[in-house]
Parts: C-alpha cells; structure tokens; sequence
C-alpha cells in the first residue's frame, strides 16, 4: 500500500496548542510517528536567571495554566532547601491542601477533554460542569481561580480559617459524590469502554525503558508516585494509597485518574481534620546563599523536577524545569504502533500533554558545517518560503489573492 | 453490569433545572472577598522605598517623585498579573488590591492608570 506522511500542527484544530506532529500512514494504519518540540518555548528558564526569587515563585507559576501551584511549589521548596528554611507545618498543609485541590480540578478537566476527544461530550459538559466547585473554592482560599499565588518563599501567603474549612469539606463532599457517579459511569457505559480498552497501550517494560511518569505510569502498574516515593510537603502524615491499574491502556489511564480523585477527597479530609495551628510562614533572606538543590513535585501529569543553583546574589544562576510531559511525550510513538490514525487524539489527550510547559529550545544546526547560525526575522521568513516551495508548496499565488482582498 | 447510555437519566432530568452557567453581563458574578484585582494607591501613605517596584514580577508599578515626601504611581494594568505581591511587600500599606475585575480594554492608553499625590499639598511646596 502507498505509504504517505501527514503532518499534524503546529496549527491544528485538533490540537489545543502549537506542536508539530508527523505521521506516517500506510493507509489508515500509522507507521511511524515522530514529535517535534520548540513551537511555543517562552524562555522562562532565561527569564528566571534576570529576576529574584520571590518574582521567580510568580514567573514558575505561569510555567503551566493548570498545574500551576505544582511548578511554584516544586521551586519554593529548592529555594528553601539551598537556604536551610524550615516551613512551619501549617504551611505545609496548606500547601498540600491547595496542591490537592489543584489534583481535583485538574483530573476533572482531563476527564471531560478525554470525553470530548472520543465523541463523548454528555461527559464533557458534566465534568466540567462539576470542576467549577472546586474551581470556586480555589478562589475562596487563595483569591484567584487559576495561579492562585498561595506560595511563597518560607511559608505560604494565606492562611484559612473555620469558615473555609467548612466550605472545603461541603464541597469535597459532593465532589466525592459525583466522582463516584463518574467512576460508575467509567465501569458501566459499554460505549467508554469499548471506545477505550486495548487503545494506547504501553507495557509495563516500555514504561520503565522510556521513563513515563504519573498517571501514564500507573496506569500500566507500575508504582511511581513522588508523595509515596519521596514524600514532601504534608503527605509524610497523611494515610492514602497510589492507585494503580493493570489495563495498560486509556481506559487503565481513565480509572487512575477517578482512582485518584477519590483519594485526593480522602487526603483533603485527613489534612481539614489534622491541621496544625501556628504560623505560615518564616522569615526567608532575600539572598539566598551558594548552593544547588533539586526539587520533585507530584504534579496531576506526573513528576515535576525544579533544579536551582544559586550563587549568593538575590537572582538564581540557573533555574532548570523538567514539566513530566517531556517523560511522556516519548510514550505516544510507543502507544500509537500499528494503531489508527482516529486513535491519535485520544492516546495524545491520555497523556494530560501540557506542550507549552514542556517546550524546549530547539537549535537548528546546518547540516553543512554543524554550526548554529543567527537568523533576523525576515531571513527566517523568506527561508521558509522557500522551504516550502522546494516541496511543491506555493503560496505566493494565495497572498496576491489575500492582498487584492483586503485593499 | 455492562449497561448502554449510563447517563442518560441524568441528561433527561437536567432539562427540568435550571441552567449551570451564569448569564454574565446581565447578571453579575461576586467574586469572593479576598479576590486579588485591581490594585490601588494610597499617596499619602507612600514613604517612597520602592520595595514594590522591586518585588513586582511584572514590572508594572513605577513610583516616582513628585515632591519632598510626595510620590505618585503608575500602573500598567496590562502587565500586572494580579498576584498582590506589591500589597505584601509594602509595610505601610500603601497598596491594597480591590475585588475589581471587569479591566479589559481595546485601548493600550486606558490601562494605564496614574496615582496622583495631592495637588495642593504638591504646589505649596
């Protein structure tokens, strides 16, 4: 049969954002399939190393729109290893209280989009409509729905007091209720079921040989969980389970994420009953002194790895994050082996792929002398013209078209 | 138990509630007390440390001079990110964030927003 390639983004419809995918199809079968970083890199690394500490627990944050307290936590907690802090416990429980909340809304997102990329959209509008209650008590406890700035170096920004606690707990408990709905609707509905069994799948020695992390793990049993592996913040205190699934496939990846949920109620519960009293926060210096620190987070998609290396000064040297969707991504060519191309978005969309927190910087080498070479906007331009055209793709005759159009 | 169309009784029954969504510009939504928005500044209070403008990730405070003892700040409400650092950091309090949120403008100009110290106070000096 033919074999043809098909290229999938940057610009997509059915992408959420800009990455480049190729494929290789022989008829509806994919051959081969290839992912190309780099179309949304924002240089927050950079950015990191021209401002001080406490703009860079904001500038983290905006790292990834949905995981956002799991960046800013993940890099809080190296700052305050490399300055010896030791937050109060108080702290720490809000800490993990908000990066539980934060689980919740996010798993409860990934659900729907997961219904939505198999045709599913009852699922979608439900699941997201249930989001919203977490979403608000975000807002009530840390004053904002999304990057909710409750973190900062040496404690947390906001305490919470009896009143929250009560709406926390109203709220997890109806959240609890439909997840359980959802997990029933998971376990009964033949159309999710059959839609989602045998796709995606990844063997638990691929898993290990390729690196995957969180959920995507899991799924296929193996038991990689940062709060049980190294634990931080509050978990060290708190008694839950890492949920694991032996489907190895979507549909394993869908009851890992319910799984989860449930788990995370339970933990929330464990941290509005135990939680200590005394101070959030302690007095942190605005020079941090020399050293290097990493930093695991668990974040909703999988591990997070901060890495600080601070010289002394009030501005880190250099700031590395690793977002767990650059452990994944590698999965999805493993997944996709021999499938069809409609299984494409959702096998993608079952990673929780996050591109823009995992986007690199990609040097473009020539071939001819492998050196790096600088390129002003307007070369760029006109060199991909012509890359285009040197593979029959013209489209001067379209912007003649456009032009004559607008004037 | 495998069973088709799980949801489907729940589908039926939500067409006799009332809708989840709120009819936003008709009816407005309250957002919670402690909501970081808009931010303000109080000139009177302003020693002039610029600990804010230090500290804003954003860089979109600028405090300047106006007089002996008298500052004035200008705000780029299109860089700020609404985290309320500025708020903490300031040990006077001379700023505080408001539950404002309805900011957007098609006018880059507008965004911008100056503090004014005190005329009078300002010309007898």
């Amino acid at each position: 049969m033919h074999k043809f390639t098909v290229p999938i983004g940057p610009q997509h419809p059915a992408l959420k954002e800009p990455e480049s995918f190729n494929v290789l199809l022989s008829g509806e079968r994919i051959m081969k399939f290839s992912a190309r970083l780099g179309y949304n890199h924002r240089g927050i690394e950079k950015a990191c190393e021209e401002r001080t500490y406490i703009q860079n627990v904001y500038l983290t944050e905006r790292v990834c729109g949905i995981c956002s307290h799991a960046h800013s936590s993940c890099f809080v907690q190296a700052v305050e290893e490399i300055a010896g802090l030791e937050i109060p416990r108080r702290a720490n429980y809000i800490r993990t209280l908000v990066g539980e909340l934060e689980r919740i809304h996010s798993h409860l997102l990934w659900l729907g989009v997961a219904g939505h990329e198999v045709g599913f959209d009852t699922l979608l509008m439900y699941a997201w409509r249930d989001r919203e209650i977490v979403m608000d008590i975000l807002a009530k406890l840390t004053g904002n729905r999304v990057n909710y700035g409750i973190n900062t170096i040496g404690g947390v920004r906001r305490d919470i007091n009896t009143d929250q606690i009560k709406d926390v707990s109203k709220a997890v408990k109806k959240l609890k209720e439909r997840t359980e709905y959802y997990v029933r609707v998971a376990k009964e509905e033949v159309t999710l079921i059959k839609r989602l069994s045998g796709v995606g799948v990844l063997l638990p020695k691929d898993v290990l040989k390729l690196g995957a992390v969180g959920p995507t793990a899991r799924a296929s049993g193996i038991e990689r969980d940062t709060r049980k592996d190294d634990p931080y913040g509050a978990y060290g205190e708190l008694d839950f389970r890492v949920i694991t699934d032996d489907h190895n496939d979507v549909y394993g990846r869908t009851l890992v994420r319910l799984g989860e949920l449930l788990e995370s109620y339970k933990m929330i519960s464990q941290i509005l009953e135990n939680i200590p009293e005394g101070p959030i926060t302690v007095k942190a210096p605005r020079k941090i002194p020399a050293g290097e620190a990493v930093s695991r987070y668990e974040a909703p998609r999988g591990e997070n790895v901060h890495y600080v290396k601070s010289n002394g000064t009030d501005k880190p040297e250099r700031v590395k994050i690793r977002a767990p969707t650059l452990a994944n991504i590698q999965t999805v060519a493993k997944m996709l082996e021999d499938r069809n191309l409609a299984d494409l978005p959702i096998v993608i969309a079952a990673i929780d792929p996050c591109f823009s927190c995992t986007d690199r910087l990609t040097l473009v080498k020539d071939v001819g002398h492998g050196k790096g070479r600088k390129m002003r906007w307007e070369d760029l331009h006109s060199h991909s013209i012509q890359w285009y055209k040197a593979r029959g793709i013209d489209f001067s005759d379209l912007n003649k078209k456009m032009e004559k159009l607008l004037k | 138990m495998i069973r088709p169309a799980k949801m489907i009784r729940q589908v039926l029954s939500s067409l006799f509630k009332k809708p989840a969504t709120n009819l936003y510009p008709f009816n407005k939504f309250e957002m919670p007390d402690k909501f970081r928005g808009k931010i303000v500044f109080d000139p009177e209070l302003c020693v002039g440390c610029k600990l804010c403008m230090k500290d804003c990730p954003a860089g979109a405070i600028n405090i300047k001079k106006v007089g002996e003892k008298k500052f004035e700040a200008e705000f780029d409400l299109g860089k700020c990110v609404y985290c309320a650092q500025c708020t903490e950091t300031c040990f006077k309090k001379a700023l505080k964030f408001t539950g404002e949120f309805e900011l957007a403008s098609l006018d880059r100009e507008k965004l911008k927003i100056t503090f004014n110290a005190k005329p009078d106070d300002t010309a007898s000096k």
